[in-house]
């Protein structure tokens, strides 16, 4: 299962190293590890996607918040939260197909912020399941490349 | 721990809060100007570890740390220099471990910080309090693969509970009182702060106390009363509760509270390696110690109890054996001040989470007293059937027999270093210990060499006590360079050398599981009588089964540092055993025992 682990932490040098070695320590996988400011110029949040099953993912939050830089971890599951990716997508776009690339794009309500000769930056956000189906609905025109931040997360009604 | 009086941290925090209350009491308009107090790096390093009360430190000199030492060199702080950074911190450990306080270790940078490595990875398995100090490259030479440079804190991040750099003079009182309150409250550990020559010979202003900024640590000693109860009902219903104590008991000083909360409920209690001592072997209710190299009637026990009372214990896999197969019919309760401890091996029916000293405390106030007249007949059966035994018939030396000898002539009531691997089993199921903080021994890495060192730290914090080390003679040749700091200081401490000639546990090992394949096994030991002579210590050698007690006494007797080489059974080896993989009832070895009695 897919947890959204949202943890704040001191903004001190060696805080990422020190939460990256841990889940390499001990076996656990990341899917997303997103690091940002917040509110408080002292601390940052990271938001880290995990996929375990539940005795693995408690292990993870546990560990994370032993770790001394480590503020506060909440763990989403199970609540309601807005979760978006933000994604740019180079996509091979020749001019005779640009006209259905373009509907689509509109469709999913991406921007595009960069055009050439051969190729459309498309700039997109929203749920992780959004960006895969725009990724899915590119790959016939061939995707040039793909960079993505990884999920950030906020529960709701706060 | 948290809950200790007069712990370092706490006196500094009570300090604190008299500065602060003092500065608050002025008036605000009669704001003088505070006459500033410039001091060096170094000397605020000085300055902030006497505040902490530390009067004995351990480590070793190299370039980046030569400020510090200089300002050492006129501080009321016993130092004492070992023969290697590693013995060093392993000596740092011991004292901490023998002495309540937190251990502090300094090394310069590069190869000295990383000779830490393995001494500060020691104390983080067993919960070790030890702050470790150390010399980096100037801040400006960082990341250019200066000389003797290491990424210390990068290197050290996994074998610490915290650790940091320090880049600037004016965070150093802060995080030095930090390093103390982290290493010393809560599950305990090793925190490293690492400090760039420049650092140490700048100067600032230390007028204003540095108040500690740590967001990100809290600690909850007090326990879910709901919790605290429903854990009370579970062992006042229990017919057949067992109690395993962990070296968190330890920590806690709470070896009275557990033997109190014990002989309320009336509970047979095991122990972990680590937890030696916290509860009196020699009561009828000690099932002394479960696990791999445990007592039959302990793993037994565990195995059949339907209430399973673990405190400051970890489930580590050398206790547990098989995990699907442990404690299978018992309602587990946990206490442990580590909340990520719980339900990490094993699933935990009634988890308390908090400071063992106050936890047990609050329960001994719920428990009632069980007669469990059926469980203790059964568990007298099991001590009956199947106790540490060996066969001392042979005319060769029996390891056992030496343990056995030490024990009886020091009254149980010497300090005991190990080594690891079979002496260290022996030690465990041979010495009946009695106090707690009387049982030092590497558990969770498993560190050869540990022994000596142990000793020296542990004979530095307990001066007037017999110190010895029950070493093994592989064990003995990792750190055995450390003679020569015990000769230095003149610390009467024993080292005990079961000599015989293997890496005894591999070696048992490869009988057992390598159908006797000895591969590189053997080692050519020096000769230690000589060898401990050439280092300005006293040695002999006993290889006569007759000779032990007088080889045992002459030992304890020897005001230098002594060695006794006593050339032991070669192929003896220790039951009973769980092989790897199979459930803690699944003993090898019982078969030997019984046909012993």
């Amino acid at each position: 299962m897919k947890h959204i682990i949202s943890a704040l932490v001191e903004n001190k040098p060696g805080v990422l190293a020190h939460v990256a070695g841990m889940f390499a320590a001990r076996a656990f996988n990341i899917d997303s590890l997103v690091v940002g400011r917040t509110e408080d110029i002292n601390l940052s949040r990271m938001t880290i996607v995990v996929i375990g099953d539940d005795k693995v993912v408690e292990q993870v939050r546990k560990q994370l918040a032993k770790i001394v830089p480590v503020v506060k971890v909440q763990d989403f599951v199970g609540q309601p939260v807005v979760a978006r990716d933000l994604m740019l997508i180079a996509i091979s776009a020749p001019a005779a197909k640009r006209p259905e690339i373009f509907a689509l794009i509109e469709m999913f309500k991406g921007k595009v912020v960069d055009i050439g000769v051969k190729l459309v930056m498309v700039e997109i956000s929203g749920p992780e399941a959004k960006i895969e189906a725009f990724i899915n609905v590119c790959k016939p025109y061939g995707i040039k490349s793909v960079a993505r931040t990884g999920t950030i997360a906020m529960p709701r009604q706060i | 721990m948290s809950s200790k009086p007069n712990s370092p941290a706490e006196s500094a925090a009570k300090k604190k809060t008299k500065t602060k209350a003092k500065i608050s009491a002025e008036p605000k308009s009669a704001k003088k100007p505070q006459t500033k107090q410039m001091k060096t790096g170094a000397q605020i390093i000085v300055d902030t570890l006497i505040e902490q009360g530390v009067d004995t430190m351990f480590g070793y000199l190299g370039g980046v740390v030569l400020p510090l030492f200089d300002r050492l060199y006129d501080a009321p702080i016993n130092f004492i220099i070992p023969r290697h950074e590693q013995g060093g911190c392993h000596m740092a450990d011991a004292y901490a471990r023998a002495s309540g306080k937190v251990g502090v270790v300094v090394a310069t940078s590069g190869p000295g910080a990383c000779n830490l490595v393995t001494g500060l990875a020691t104390a983080m398995m067993d919960s070790i309090p030890i702050v470790a100090l150390t010399g980096q490259v100037r801040t400006t030479l960082i990341g250019n693969d200066a000389f003797q440079e290491a990424d210390t804190t990068g290197i050290t991040r996994p074998v610490t509970k915290y650790n940091c750099i320090v880049k600037d003079v004016k965070d150093l009182a802060r995080t030095i009182r930090e390093a103390f309150h982290i290493a010393s409250t809560g599950r305990p550990g090793p925190v490293l702060i690492d400090i760039p020559v420049d650092v140490q010979v700048e100067k600032c202003d230390t007028s204003e106390p540095a108040e500690l900024a740590l967001p990100g640590y809290k600690i909850k000693p007090h326990g879910n009363s709901r919790q605290i109860s429903q854990a009370a009902a579970a062992i006042n219903k229990s017919e057949k509760p067992v109690l395993y104590v962990g070296g968190g008991v330890i920590s806690a000083n709470a070896s009275k509270e557990l033997t109190a909360f014990a002989e309320k409920s009336h509970l047979p209690v095991t122990m972990t390696l680590l937890a030696l001592g916290c509860y009196d072997q020699s009561k009828p209710e000690s099932l002394d110690m479960l696990g791999m190299h445990g007592s039959a009637y302990a793993n037994y026990a565990v195995q059949q109890a339907d209430c399973l009372i673990a405190i400051g214990a970890r489930f580590e896999d050398r206790v547990t054996g098989k995990i699907k197969a442990f404690a299978p019919n018992a309602k587990i309760i946990h206490i442990d001040i580590d909340p990520a401890s719980i339900s990490k091996n094993v699933h935990v029916d009634i988890p308390v989470v908090g400071d063992a000293k106050v936890i047990l405390t609050e329960l001994t106030k719920e428990v009632e007293f069980r007669q469990r007249k059926e469980w203790f007949a059964k568990i007298a059966e099991w001590k009956k059937k199947f106790p540490f035994r060996y066969d001392n018939n042979s005319s060769v030396i029996k390891p056992q027999y030496v343990v056995e000898e030490i024990c009886r002539q020091t009254k149980g009531k010497a300090i005991i270093a190990t080594g690891v691997g079979q002496n260290q089993m022996w030690a465990a199921q041979f010495y009946k210990c009695s106090v707690p903080r009387q049982f030092i021994s590497s558990g969770g890495l498993g560190t050869m060499g540990f022994g000596l060192p142990a000793a020296i730290g542990a004979q530095i914090a307990m001066p007037n006590a017999t110190v010895i080390d029950i070493d093994g003679d592989n064990s003995f040749n990792m750190t055995m360079t450390e003679l020569s700091t015990a000769v230095q200081y003149k610390l009467p401490i024993k080292v005990c050398i079961l000599n015989n000639g293997y890496m005894g546990m591999v070696r048992q090992w490869q009988e057992l599981f390598y159908n006797k394949r000895y591969a590189m096994s053997h080692i050519e030991n020096p000769e230690y009588e000589k060898l401990a002579k050439a280092l300005g210590a006293e040695g002999f050698m006993v290889d006569k089964k007759a000779d032990v007690a007088a080889g045992v006494k002459r030992m304890l007797d020897e005001k230098k540092p002594c060695v006794a080489d006593f050339r032991v059974e070669p192929e003896e080896n220790v039951w009973p055993m769980v092989p790897a993989g199979k459930g803690i009832h699944e003993m090898d070895g019982l078969d030997i025992l019984e046909s012993m009695a």
